[in-house]
């Protein structure tokens, strides 16, 4: 155990020392507490109009304040990027600048190295993450006056651990490419065209294929728009982007009750309450399960790539 | 004295290529030996594999008596390794990177600082070690290279081509710095090198091998004996001036087996060492001598005959 916690606190000790890391940090911190600030003023505003309204301390992380894009997007969104920083080079650099082999060459075993870099990247976006969250509430503390119920908090809570294992399953693709490809830049532009696949082009995919698997005509009967509806968001489901967005959209905004398409026959007689964290947990937790999984996929194929590699550089 | 290090029919194939073939040896302890060979002929591939880093396709290899495919970890506790190109975090200093192997290798905080400080102090890089690796030259990362294996204080020292790529005096200092390891710390070392006139000097016994195949082993004296076979001797003769007659006398010496003519030097072919007869019979028929010279064990004709002959 001493390899893998020798390889663990000198990763961490790089993550937090390395200038893109904390380039890249401060840009999302900045980022996020300018869209915090703003999603407070025009929450102010509501709360000065109608000040009985529930969860009033989630909307910090979801409101849009107009200008800038509420932080829930911000992290959808930059969230891949950090995942690709953190693990782009994670395995390839040290090849090619020689130390994996000298480290490799200590009584250390072969797995120690790439699960102390595993859980490394892990602590440093846990650290990240749970900063990030307790600064923006502590902001909101003051911005709004009014304390989080507990039940915000729980759902803060599980915010941040989504957004953990979101940003893990892009650092363990990251890390799968950086055991694949040789270069640090390939790997890299490897990781940003998957980020920019599913987050640009996806959503056009999932369209023109829920288009062609149920074709509508020109004046389609609800059923089979509800389908058509259905077959995309199932498609746009394999992006974790996507079910990343879901989850966290069910999780801070209790009044979101659903994910499809719903028929307006539906709702009728409907009482729009929100749903308790139980509910709204039910909701999410395939895409919770999903999340996990592919990252555990994704760090399963780098380790048994790494561990049958030969050290030996060409 | 004991066997360190044993292989039997090691080898290892990538695909259709044989890198090593069937290569048996054994060091003893406290010997310098080398793998010499021209590049791509299994060295690197043989050194992998005796610490474990690479899987034999078959054939087996003992170090310190354990199977390095086996027990790698044991192996690696007390073997160290240099590596052809030797990596260090560029941007840590070298005391930074001599810490991160020394808790990589589990040793205790106060045992490794006397550790560090005294390979540090060995390979000369104490006033140095607060600098970034980035500033050193390839001979100081090779030295630091040393110190980095030194601190796990190993039976045996395995080093890939210790002296390539550093300048003259660069080499002379890593040179003299594996002798006093061997002498003076009684450390076994293995090293392959592809330059034979460097690592000649300080290995007690060599190991060629060419595309895998190990041609040749014992000591480079006896390996250039054994080239010239009966002709144990090479003498370079040079006079003021070459008269036929000298030469003719010369043959005439018991011993000689040959002469012949290479520029201004004559080559004189002997089974034993008659440079005093030569001489006599120079000044007995008057001539001028100029230079008269035993050639060395002729690290050449190894080359041709092994090196080149082999590509």
């Amino acid at each position: 155990m001493t390899g893998l916690a020798a390889v663990y606190w000198k990763e961490l000790a790089d993550h937090f020392s390395s200038r893109r890391f904390l380039f890249i940090i401060g840009l999302i911190f900045l980022a996020g507490l300018s869209a915090t600030y703003v999603a407070a003023l025009s929450i102010r505003q509501e709360l000065a109009d109608n000040p009985e309204q529930p969860f009033v301390f989630l909307r910090l992380f979801t409101v849009s304040g107009g200008v800038l894009p509420p932080f829930l997007a911000f992290i959808g969104f930059f969230g891949p990027l950090i995942g690709v920083i953190l693990g782009f080079d994670a395995i390839n650099r040290e090849q090619a600048g020689g130390t994996l082999s000298r480290v490799l060459s200590q009584p250390v075993y072969r797995d120690a190295v790439i699960n102390g870099k595993f859980l490394a990247g892990l602590t440093t976006i846990a650290i990240m993450f749970a900063g990030m969250a307790l600064v923006i509430a502590g902001s909101g503390l003051r911005l709004l006056g009014t304390p989080p119920t507990i039940e915000e908090i729980w759902r803060i809570g599980i915010f941040v651990g989504l957004s953990i294992i979101y940003v893990a399953f892009w650092m363990s693709i990251a890390i799968l490419f950086s055991i694949f490809l040789r270069r640090t830049s390939t790997s890299a532009l490897a990781g940003i065209a998957i980020w920019l696949f599913f987050a640009f082009f996806m959503p056009i995919i999932s369209g023109v294929l829920a288009d062609t698997i149920v074709p509508l005509g020109q004046q389609p009967a609800p059923e089979l728009m509800v389908k058509h509806d259905n077959t995309d968001l199932w498609i746009s489901r394999i992006s974790p982007a996507h079910l990343y967005n879901e989850a966290t959209v069910i999780d801070l905004a209790p009044t979101a009750r659903n994910l499809g398409p719903v028929l307006i026959t539906q709702v009728q007689g409907l009482i729009p309450t929100p749903l308790s964290l139980g509910q709204s947990l039910l909701i999410i937790w395939p895409h919770i399960v999903g999340l996990i999984a592919l990252t555990a996929i994704g760090f399963a194929i780098s380790y048994l790539k790494f561990m049958k590699q030969e050290i030996r550089v060409p | 004295m004991a066997t360190i290090v044993e292989t039997k029919n090691l080898t290892k194939a990538y695909g259709g290529l044989i890198a090593v073939n069937k290569l048996s040896i054994k060091v003893e302890e406290g010997e310098i030996f080398g793998f010499l060979g021209p590049n791509g002929a299994g060295k690197t591939t043989t050194i992998l594999m005796l610490l474990g880093l690479t899987e034999p396709t078959s054939g087996s290899a003992v170090v310190c008596g354990f199977n390095p495919t086996r027990e790698p970890i044991k192996v690696k506790q007390i073997v160290g390794y240099l590596p052809e190109h030797t990596g260090f975090y560029e941007e840590l200093s070298a005391l930074d990177n001599l810490w991160y192997t020394a808790r990589l290798n589990g040793i205790r905080t106060e045992e490794a600082q006397k550790r560090i400080e005294e390979s540090l102090q060995l390979v000369e890089l104490r006033d140095v070690a607060n600098r970034k690796v980035e500033t050193f030259s390839r001979g100081m990362k090779q030295r630091l290279g040393v110190a980095d294996v030194l601190i796990k204080k190993p039976k045996v020292f395995i080093m890939d081509e210790p002296t390539t790529g550093i300048d003259p005096d660069g080499v002379h200092k890593m040179l003299d710095l594996i002798v006093s390891l061997s002498r003076e710390h009684k450390i076994t070392v293995v090293l392959s090198s592809h330059l034979l006139q460097q690592v000649q000097r300080i290995c007690d016994r060599v190991a060629i091998l060419v595309r895998g195949r190990m041609v040749a082993m014992g000591a480079v004296d006896s390996l250039g004996k054994e080239i010239r076979g009966r002709d144990k001797y090479i003498f370079e003769l040079q006079l003021a001036e070459t008269q036929p007659a000298i030469l003719d006398a010369i043959k005439t010496i018991d011993g000689v087996t040959g002469i012949e003519k290479s520029g201004d030097l004559t080559l004189i072919r002997s089974v034993a060492d008659v440079r005093p007869q030569i001489a006599r019979k120079v000044f007995e028929m008057n001539g001028s001598l100029l230079h008269l010279k035993a050639q060395d064990y002729a690290l050449d004709e190894i080359y041709m005959k092994y090196f080149r002959g082999a590509a």
